[in-house]
């Protein structure tokens, strides 16, 4: 069955009509041209297709694109402003934090997403203490960045890039 | 994928009565069920969501204990400062599961709800009493170390994946159903069931049951909580061995304990052998090991999995140990 959804993408208000079983990546890919969401397992294990939606950092690949009609997205093409990349994006250029850029886009997205829940206290599953203060130490970021596959390997600068934001 | 509709549920009893009618199933954070889907595991005729219903909310209960929404993120479960305070068996085990990105899907209804990993279940190509009641079992006689030690049966040695189950178990939490014939409460250790002769029915529910809550009991002032997961790598994978337990000792005598396994059988396993070894007992290293090997008696590794059972036995050991010390 087909349904219509309207959906806010990085700050433009857009409507597709979209077959049930379209995931929302496919929707955001296909239905609107917005391929900087990649599809790289699309099995929720890669973390290339990672947006924030409603604010939140989730992967696209694992959820029908009919259930979010209404909903606020925002993909790696709508985190700048003013003309400018966003903090994480100008890191990611400055620390070399990608090789081949297929998963950068989302990279970029879950890192904002986890930047946010970090600010918010949220412990993860290397926090020592769960009611602390979170200190984002190179392990939390790596933990925190787990759902984010880069397979040229440039973990070691996307955690450079990530703490520089942090700091 | 075999395509299906789609129906927003605007309240509980007309979820409930759509999946009654139909081949449903319901749709709450999607990523088990949207990638079964994908694989050709599940192929309901209608997608009943119920995203819409307001069953997010985490709320104490006046006995002191609390009640969690259905569709409460796990992420949302594991930030809660009740969660973080009173039941940090359950922010761990939320915590050491999936990633950061599904963890802001996936529900606690939902994570109750997801089917087992075991790689011939999610290949259609292979043969599976699972997916296919009578076609056989891949994993016995083929590649089976992931698989479960204990509970299995002749017909399925998959395991349950969630690790929040395991840590719900061991914190005796109950599960709050509503189904065609109205509300009832099942103990989340009742939930899931042993493969048996089918091994296609994971729980005690049936199609048109939808679950709304799970409540946590409170525990006594004293008590002490731990997981502790083992898994092929640092972060985002399923357990290879998982341990909950939920501990009191006072005066060096253990006084209250719980005790639940993941990553070994067919559900959570609630380790009752090695609780009445250890309630009662001094806390310390010897009693730890015969309650551990004590539930174990039972255990039957397969070809590939029999590092599950020493595996086991110095997970719970160092577990408890940790958790006598005071440490969490």
């Amino acid at each position: 069955m087909d349904g219509d959804v309207e959906l806010d993408v990085d700050g433009r208000s857009r409507t597709l009509r979209v077959d049930s079983r379209t995931t929302l990546l496919d929707a955001l890919r296909e239905g609107l041209g917005v391929t900087s969401v990649k599809k790289g397992c699309d099995h929720g294990q890669c973390g290339s297709c990672t947006v924030l939606l409603g604010g939140r950092r989730v992967v696209t690949c694992l959820t029908f694109a009919i259930a979010h009609d209404g909903a606020t997205v925002t993909t790696a093409e709508g985190l700048g402003a003013g003309g400018r990349p966003h903090p994480v994006q100008e890191a990611f250029v400055e620390r070399d934090a990608f090789q081949c850029g297929f998963c950068t886009p989302g990279q970029v997205c879950s890192a904002v997403g986890m930047l946010a829940e970090a600010r918010d206290g949220r412990p993860s599953a290397v926090t020592d203490d769960l009611t602390g203060p979170v200190e984002l130490s190179d392990d939390e970021v790596r933990e925190r960045m787990s759902g984010n596959l880069c397979r040229c390997g440039a973990y070691g600068n996307i955690v450079d890039a990530i703490q520089d934001v942090a700091r | 994928m075999i395509p299906f509709d789609y129906h927003r549920a605007t309240d509980v009893a007309g979820a409930v009565a759509t999946a009654d009618a139909r081949e449903a199933v319901f749709l709450a954070g999607g990523t088990n069920l949207v990638d079964r889907m994908k694989l050709g595991v599940t192929s309901p005729d209608v997608v009943v969501d119920i995203g819409g219903l307001a069953l997010d909310g985490v709320e104490e209960l006046p006995d002191g204990g609390l009640r969690i929404g259905a569709t409460a993120r796990n992420s949302d479960l594991a930030a809660h400062p009740v969660v973080l305070r009173d039941y940090p068996v359950l922010a761990r085990a939320l915590l050491s599961g999936a990633s950061g990105q599904l963890r802001n899907l996936a529900t606690t209804g939902g994570n109750l709800l997801q089917r087992t990993r075991c790689s011939y279940f999610q290949d259609v190509s292979t043969p599976c009493n699972k997916r296919e009641p009578g076609t056989g079992c891949s994993a016995i006689g083929g590649y089976n170390r992931q698989h479960a030690v204990l509970g299995a049966s002749e017909q399925c040695v998959a395991t349950h994946p969630s690790d929040m189950a395991v840590a719900m178990a061991a914190l005796d939490a109950r599960v709050v159903v509503r189904g065609p014939a109205g509300e009832r409460v099942v103990p989340l250790v009742d939930l899931h069931r042993l493969p048996g002769d089918e091994p296609d029915r994971d729980t005690v529910l049936t199609r048109a049951d939808l679950i709304t809550a799970v409540d946590l009991p409170p525990l006594p002032d004293g008590t002490r909580s731990l997981y502790r997961k083992v898994r092929d790598r640092a972060s985002f994978a399923f357990a290879l061995v998982s341990v909950a337990v939920v501990l009191r000792v006072d005066g060096g005598v253990v006084r209250d304990v719980r005790v639940a396994l993941g990553g070994v059988a067919h559900k959570p396993w609630r380790a009752r052998r090695a609780e009445e070894v250890l309630l009662g007992s001094p806390a310390e290293e010897e009693v730890f090991r015969r309650a551990a090997d004590a539930e174990l008696a039972a255990a039957r590794p397969l070809p590939d999995n029999g590092f599950k059972v020493p595996l086991v036995r110095n997970t719970l050991v160092s577990a408890l140990r940790d958790l006598s010390l005071g440490e969490r």
